[in-house]
């Protein structure tokens, strides 16, 4: 139901909000460097072990160049291999919720992929794939599909049954059945298992770089951390955080913005 | 909220003509007969109440004509024209069953598009307006009161134009002045339909029903109808009414009040 507030003191809310929406997150990374730099002085930890914001900053600038070099490629197998998972995971669920026999057919196979640590399924998808993107895509891919698959797969499988009876009424094709309200009323479940898969996305990426390639952070991570440049590993990691942390929100505001009646207990108030 | 002053004047043009027999109808969930042996004739154009406690069967009972029972099911259906009843109802159920990510002028068209066919917007526009809502066509459901979610959920159902309408308890979650309205509005322009309501409310069934049964017992046995007179809407302080209602809860399991008797 829709907030009946008194419209100034609505207005007086609002301005709060945004200021604190602008500040919040500025607050958290500070408040996250701070203790970060606590740490440092409290434990007197080496630079070679845990180095200072300072110096980590300090490499962010001084080795941009070659930092955004591999982080294109990080980038781009997760962005790649985000669509191709959630791609799969659609294309999964739409039959599994159609078909009785898909369901049973697949579900199990669906769980034993699941089983796998997809750890140790990296060395094999690098061995198949090569070094290049294609085996990173892979592994990002992976590990999306199953969220999507199952959050999709519940949404389709949970219509409203009101709904199901009046459509039935109302003489519905089978298809258009599915088009209009089936996949619709599964898409706010959909955009949930997305969230999700959009958070781990990058880890499979990282994974397939750590295991067998010529680019992007994880590799560059690596070799850092071999060489015992710690403050080249943690810009990657900084990198990677700042990446993830956009990503999320970008998709988290489109799946909004996309699905405008879903009901949000927690929206804020416009 | 709109008042019911713009409320249509919808003359059927084309009353419903034939009549709707069941007979020997069976249902059974878990192998427990909710009904069986069960006969019960929609006559042609009347508005048929079904009353009786919750979990009595009356809900099945709406949901057998709507072809809605899966399983256990037996007895048959027969139309006075020789037509199968398949594909000439519209089914109208408590919740207002709008879809949130639709219009609600374009939940009034819903049948349409579900068919393959092309929605007749013009005739939803004109449908909204007789139902009151002409202006809260491009709103979503989740902007609208109960009782405006159920005038569009009616739209949709007259948006079908069918010649038989089955209605399970769709204003029972309504305030008292809305669902009088929608009551009154319901008499308007389902008139000439064959109806088939079910509620709870004794005084509902007397205000809307040419013909009210009780469903009462496990399983469930049909009452003889009771015929208020008049036409509907009609007047709930109407003493003739009060004294059928009175006859209803006698015959729902109540005691008797000592005025009515």
């Amino acid at each position: 139901m829709s907030t009946q507030n008194n419209p100034h003191t609505n207005r007086k809310a609002l301005s709060d909000r945004r200021w604190l929406i602008l500040a919040r997150p500025l607050i958290i990374i500070i408040a996250l460097i701070a203790t970060w730099q606590l740490l440092v002085i409290v434990t007197g930890a080496p630079k070679y072990m845990l180095p200072p914001p300072a110096d980590v900053w300090h490499t962010l600038i001084a080795r941009h160049a070659v930092l955004f070099d591999h982080a294109k490629y990080t980038i781009a197998e997760t962005v790649i291999g985000l669509f191709a998972g959630a791609a799969l995971g659609t294309l999964a669920a739409i039959p599994m919720a159609l078909f009785s026999p898909v369901r049973f057919w697949l579900m199990p196979i669906l769980l034993v992929s699941q089983a796998i640590p997809f750890f140790a399924l990296a060395p094999l998808l690098v061995l198949w794939l090569g070094f290049g993107l294609a085996s990173k895509i892979a592994m990002a891919a992976l590990i999306i599909f199953f969220p999507v698959t199952v959050a999709f797969f519940d949404g389709l499988s949970r219509t409203e049954t009101g709904w199901l009876d009046l459509a039935r009424t109302m003489g519905a094709s089978r298809w258009r059945l599915l088009t209009h309200i089936r996949l619709p009323a599964a898409l706010p479940a959909f955009a949930s298992g997305f969230r999700v898969a959009t958070a781990v996305a990058p880890i499979g990426a990282v994974i397939g770089e750590w295991v067998g390639s010529s680019h992007g952070l994880g590799y560059l991570m690596l070799h850092a951390n071999a060489r015992v440049q710690i403050d080249m590993v943690f810009a990657c990691l900084l990198i990677l955080c700042a990446f993830s942390i956009t990503q999320y929100f970008i998709v988290d505001r489109v799946l909004r913005a996309a699905l405008p009646w879903q009901p949000d207990s927690l929206k804020p108030v416009r | 909220m709109r008042s019911t002053e713009h409320a249509p004047q919808m003359a059927q043009d084309n009353p419903t003509r034939f009549d709707i027999a069941l007979r020997a109808a069976r249902v059974a969930f878990n192998g427990v007969d909710i009904f069986h042996d069960l006969d019960l004739t929609l006559q042609a154009g009347s508005f048929t109440c079904l009353l009786g406690p919750s979990g009595v069967g009356k809900s099945t009972l709406l949901r057998y004509f709507a072809g809605l029972v899966e399983g256990d099911v037996s007895g048959t259906i027969t139309c006075s024209d020789n037509i199968a009843l398949t594909g000439r109802v519209a089914y109208m159920a408590q919740q207002d069953l709008l879809l949130p990510w639709r219009s609600v002028l374009e939940n009034v068209v819903l049948g349409a598009v579900l068919r393959h066919e092309k929605p007749d917007y013009e005739k939803a526009s004109h449908l909204l307006t007789e139902v009151g809502l002409r202006d809260a066509a491009n709103l979503r459901p989740a902007e609208l009161s109960g009782g405006m979610k159920q005038r569009a959920a009616l739209a949709r159902t007259l948006m079908e134009d069918r010649p038989v309408v089955l209605m399970d308890e769709p204003f029972s979650a309504l305030d008292p002045l809305n669902r009088l309205r929608l009551q009154e509005l319901a008499a308007q322009v389902l008139r000439g339909k064959t109806v088939l309501l079910v509620t709870h409310d004794p005084l509902e069934a007397l205000r809307l029903g040419d013909r009210v049964h009780v469903l009462t017992g496990s399983p469930t046995q049909l009452q003889d109808a009771i015929t208020p007179k008049g036409q509907s809407p009609r007047n709930i302080a109407d003493p003739e009414i009060l004294a059928q209602q009175a006859e209803l809860l006698g015959q729902l399991g109540a005691e008797r009040s000592e005025g009515a008797a």
